[in-house]
């Protein structure tokens, strides 16, 4: 691995993001209008609006981030680009990490603006510290973009990468106790929710939600979601091969 | 096959299958450094899969391909091979300049080294073009010129003059021809018979068997005919005969 080659790679997909004008603008804007959208349909519950804005602050980053590295992954594998890149010096964690940095620079530009815009206008409140949302959000993007990696494999075109997210994507959304609490759900399903990793970023950020300061817990349920991130990264870049037929 | 010493690609008795099914069906041959070797064959005759063993991009089924005395694909060759793939394999959202300029750095190369590679296949008016905009042609100079960038110790390139304007051709060929002179070995596959006699050695592949692994006028001389297409032919004819 070299970091050298893992930042110019970075700076390769970042530009190829900055080119394409609509989806930065997307990506920018698209979480910060849900959020508002959200915190006008539960107008007459701003308490209601504190939670399930917040879990959507990191649940964005980390459904964008495993869009757009499941489809560009796919492209540099249906491309040719990948094959070139495996006979060039550039290591397979080298790859991982430069769509690791400059996708999570990309999140967390995103993160800034959801999150300045759900405290400063839509009168979201927490008792921890911003900065912990923030981190939170993070993490769970570079969860989303493991995963889009991994899934990039299965995909042999863009049509069935997008049809991945409702199998990858959506059953963590409803798992995770955004609509419905975790412990009023059917016995075996709290077991699978047990299992999905945005449910412990949810959980992380119920601890910043209801404490002022940060707990233990917190780290816990945070590492879990970096620990998934990890394991992730490790299973997609497994399926980056140098060699196939 | 005896060893030559300055054999810069050495395949010995390589077999390949894809699919379930032989596509180089033990192949053997030695590539000279400091040479322009065309491999020449109709399409599906498993070109590609030649080129990809030599640059390590193809599973094998057995058998050997050492690249400047390394196995093929090992790392240390990364930085000395380089390899042109018959689709451009460039980034269509970035401009040619930035994808020179991208894998140019990937081997420690700069931007103005990069812009020297634009402008040596001819593409120093579309420099700041995206990718996605350039016409077949276009495209394949610039992916070309994604390699050239490097200097690389050994070339290798899939039908690398596909589409291209006879003009851009010949200057190519030329510049092939230059590359080779300071020695680097070049190893380019084409379909194009007449591209056949720019090459100091040619390898026939026809259903995955090498028919034929001599220089041009060899060829020439030992099938008895005035140029490269009827040779082919005849060696064809000659091989179904024994059949």
């Amino acid at each position: 691995m070299s970091l050298r080659i893992t930042f110019i790679t970075a700076g390769r997909i970042l530009r190829q993001l900055l080119n394409d004008r609509r989806t930065v603008v997307l990506i920018l804007a698209v979480p910060s209008l849900m959020i508002a959208l959200i915190s006008a349909i539960m107008d007459a519950a701003p308490d209601v609006f504190d939670s399930v804005g917040l879990i959507l602050l990191a649940f964005f980053p980390f459904m964008m981030m495993f869009m757009i590295t499941s489809i560009t992954l796919l492209r540099e594998r249906t491309g040719g680009t990948l094959e070139r890149l495996m006979t060039t010096p550039t290591g397979k964690l080298d790859l991982v990490g430069g769509y690791a940095i400059a996708f999570g620079v990309a999140a967390a530009s995103q993160t800034v603006i959801a999150a300045s815009v759900a405290y400063l206008f839509l009168g979201l409140e927490t008792a921890g510290p911003a900065w912990a949302v923030f981190l939170i959000a993070v993490v769970s993007s570079l969860f989303g973009m493991a995963l889009g990696l991994f899934v990039s494999a299965f995909a042999t075109t863009e049509f069935q990468a997008i049809q991945f997210m409702p199998v990858f994507v959506v059953p963590q959304l409803l798992l995770c106790g955004l609509i419905w609490p975790r412990d009023q759900m059917a016995g075996w399903l709290q077991g699978v929710s047990d299992a999905l990793p945005i449910t412990y970023a949810v959980k992380a950020l119920t601890e910043v939600q209801t404490n002022p300061e940060i707990t233990a817990a917190m780290w816990r349920d945070l590492s879990i979601v970096a620990a998934a991130a990890l394991v992730a990264t490790v299973l997609g870049a497994a399926t980056l091969r140098r060699r196939t037929n | 096959m005896p060893p030559t010493p300055e054999a810069a690609i050495a395949v010995d008795d390589l077999v390949v299958d894809r699919g379930g099914q032989p596509v180089l069906k033990s192949v053997s041959t030695r590539i000279a450094a400091g040479s322009v070797t065309g491999l020449l064959g109709p399409s599906g005759s498993g070109k590609t899969t030649f080129i990809r063993a030599v640059v390590g991009t193809q599973k094998v089924k057995s058998g050997t391909v050492e690249v400047l005395g390394r196995p093929a694909g090992t790392k240390p060759l990364r930085s000395r091979v380089a390899y042109v793939t018959q689709d451009a394999s460039i980034y269509p959202d970035l401009s040619v300049k930035a994808n020179v300029a991208y894998f140019a750095a990937l081997y420690g190369r700069s931007r103005s080294e990069a812009m020297g590679a634009i402008e040596r296949v001819g593409m120093g008016d579309h420099a700041h073009k995206l990718a996605a905009n350039l016409s077949g042609g276009q495209k394949t100079r610039t992916s070309l010129a994604c390699a050239l960038v490097i200097e690389p110790e050994v070339l290798v390139l899939d039908e690398p003059t596909v589409g291209l304007d006879p003009v851009i051709r010949e200057e190519l060929w030329d510049q092939f021809r230059g590359l080779a002179e300071q020695g680097a070995t070049l190893l380019v596959s084409s379909h194009v018979m007449d591209e056949a006699d720019r090459c100091d050695r040619l390898l026939l592949l026809r259903e995955g068997r090498f028919i034929a692994d001599d220089t041009p006028a060899d060829l020439r001389a030992s099938t008895g005919t005035a140029n490269l297409e009827a040779a082919f032919l005849h060696l064809i004819r000659e091989l179904e005969k024994a059949n």
